[in-house]
């Protein structure tokens, strides 16, 4: 007999053990730092000291109530841009792409084997002012003569949804995968338009892809501050980009911690209200 | 006569019209696909045309005439080939690291009920849906309480290994659902022990999985700057090397190694694809 067979219960015990104790220590932990020096007052100078400070909390609030807005509603636009833009794609590779899906979703996820930065990068050399885009818009008049797009709201916008459009696009696709094609047929032989038979057929169907496409796009993009930085100006910096410089640049880390933690509240009570609507299950991927 | 051939090109005309309206009804999905993927795509032309730019001042952002010299001397930039090695070290360790213990959990989540299970299930879980930005603050709070701890490879190899683990889970254990358990049991029942099973009857049948799971966090490691901008003290990924760039104006060997990185992916992933659709019509 060997150690698993006589220990069959504490098996899964063991195999769990490694990863667990690791995820506790440097993410679990490190929360509980963060949540601890979000109460603490002073500077980077004198020191810091807990004080039960949650005027940091209402003073980031308070500050900086622009960027919290500014990235929810940045966040809340590209996630529905992507959702428009990608879900004719996803039922068209999915009902119509034959044999050449795979290949098909090789290109939707292209963009991710350019470094993120290079992408952001490359966008900026598309948006910038004596570039192609720019010049066509201002022989068009759609820009005036002085005209840019760089250092826009439009631009930072454009940047998160193209950069987060594969988390999108794969759900959504896996989910329409899924859909038995006679459902929809069915729906049509009783009578049902295109039209209806897609709203209520293939829509309600495609849910799940919807939901996990929402949360992969909405969170990663609320969080970012890179597209603020490259293609944006100060008027477009988003709470990333407040956090970033609080830690990295002003060492004011009490407010930065409270910064995030306010940044991961607000993130976590939509994804709950959002599991309350759909099912904790589908959610974590713990129906399987 | 002249009025006749005017009515019948009218004609002509309407029906050439008509036809084109019923073609674009019936293709619209298809061209709008087209024009979508033309969206995806042309970031990526722009970052492989302007490999070859070369640009008089240090911006490289208007064309200014061919060169293979950026191909040429892709590590002319001071610090540039540093940066890469040390991308590819972490990934490497980190994707090795993080699959591994990530396979143990999938195993244990999928294999055996156990109290625990939901806890750890949102545990896996939270790390996927907390902001890179908040991993990476509060690893740092963390480092930086930690008097013993220096910032560079070991801080950004840790962060890594911590924000692959999820992935790696999630991945191995898509595959693991659909195991059929009986292999293992007659394996056993053949006499094999544990240990030999887990060996010569599960590892392989997983194998696919743990190599996709491997793949995922070494690409998810070697793109990641935001958790390692925090964490890295003076230390320079390829990605800090690009932020950094980027600041003065990013030079074409940038472009250069993002090519580069994007081709040998693509060519990885373009050889599983076409395995699949070979296989695919052999058992058509």
């Amino acid at each position: 007999m060997n150690f698993f067979h006589r220990h069959r219960e504490t098996t899964p015990y063991l195999l769990l053990a490694p990863g667990v104790l690791f995820l506790a220590v440097f993410f679990v932990v490190p929360l509980g730092f963060l949540a601890y020096q979000s109460l603490e007052s002073g500077n980077f100078d004198v020191g810091f000291s807990f004080t039960w400070a949650w005027s940091n909390y209402w003073n980031a609030i308070h500050d900086y109530r622009a960027q919290f807005v500014r990235s929810i509603e940045y966040a809340g636009i590209a996630t529905l841009l992507a959702l428009v833009a990608s879900y004719p794609v996803a039922y068209w590779i999915a009902f119509r792409g034959g044999r050449w899906k795979n290949l098909l979703l090789l290109f939707i996820v292209a963009p991710f084997f350019v470094t993120y930065l290079i992408r952001t990068l490359a966008w900026e050399t598309i948006l910038s002012d004596n570039g192609f885009v720019v010049n066509t818009l201002q022989t068009l008049h759609v820009l005036g003569p002085g005209g840019r797009l760089l250092a826009t709201s439009t631009a930072v916008v454009a940047g998160i949804t193209y950069n987060f459009l594969p988390f999108m696009a794969l759900p959504l696709y896996v989910s329409l995968e899924q859909i038995d094609e006679r459902m929809i047929e069915a729906a049509e032989d009783l009578y049902a338009s295109k039209l209806h038979a897609f709203l209520r057929v293939t829509l309600p169907l495609s849910l799940p892809g919807i939901v996990a496409g929402t949360l992969l796009t909405f969170i990663p993009a609320a969080g970012d501050f890179i597209n603020a930085q490259l293609l944006g100006s100060t008027q477009n910096h988003m709470i990333g980009n407040v956090i970033q410089s609080k830690f990295l640049e002003q060492t004011d880390y009490p407010s930065a911690a409270a910064m995030s933690f306010i940044l991961m509240g607000a993130i976590l009570v939509f994804v709950f209200v959002y599991a309350r609507l759909v099912g904790t299950e589908q959610l974590t991927g713990t129906a399987g | 006569m002249s009025s006749a051939v005017a009515v019948e090109t009218r004609h002509e005309r309407r029906g050439f019209l008509a036809a084109a309206w019923a073609f674009v009804k019936h293709h619209i999905l298809t061209l709008y696909s087209i024009l979508f993927f033309a969206y995806l795509l042309i970031p990526i032309a722009v970052v492989i045309v302007f490999s070859f730019n070369h640009p008089s001042g240090k911006f490289n952002y208007v064309w200014q005439g061919f060169t293979w010299d950026n191909w040429r001397y892709w590590n002319g930039v001071p610090g540039i080939e540093s940066a890469i090695i040390l991308s590819l070290e972490i990934a490497l360790i980190a994707s090795v690291v993080a699959t591994g213990l990530g396979t143990l959990i999938a195993l244990a989540l999928v294999r055996y009920g156990f109290r625990g299970r939901a806890t750890t299930n949102i545990l896996i879980f939270l790390p996927l849906s907390t902001p890179e930005i908040v991993l990476g603050a509060s690893l740092l709070t963390l480092f930086l309480n930690l008097s013993f701890v220096t910032f560079g490879f070991q801080t950004i190899l840790i962060a890594h290994i911590m924000f692959c683990i999820s992935f790696a889970v999630v991945t191995v254990k898509a595959r693991l659902v659909g195991f059929d358990r009986h292999l293992e049991e007659a394996a056993m029942d053949l006499g094999a022990n544990e240990w030999t099973t887990f060996t010569k009857v599960t590892l392989p049948l997983i194998a696919p999985a743990v190599l996709a799971a491997l793949l995922l966090c070494f690409a998810i490691s070697i793109d990641d700057f935001v958790v390692t901008y925090f964490n890295s003290g003076s230390s320079v990924t390829f990605p800090l090397f690009v932020w950094g760039a980027a600041r003065i104006g990013a030079p074409p060997q940038v472009n250069v190694i993002g090519t580069a990185i994007f081709v040998i992916a693509l060519t990885a992933m373009l050889a599983n694809v076409l395995v699949q659709m070979r296989r695919q019509k052999a058992a058509a």
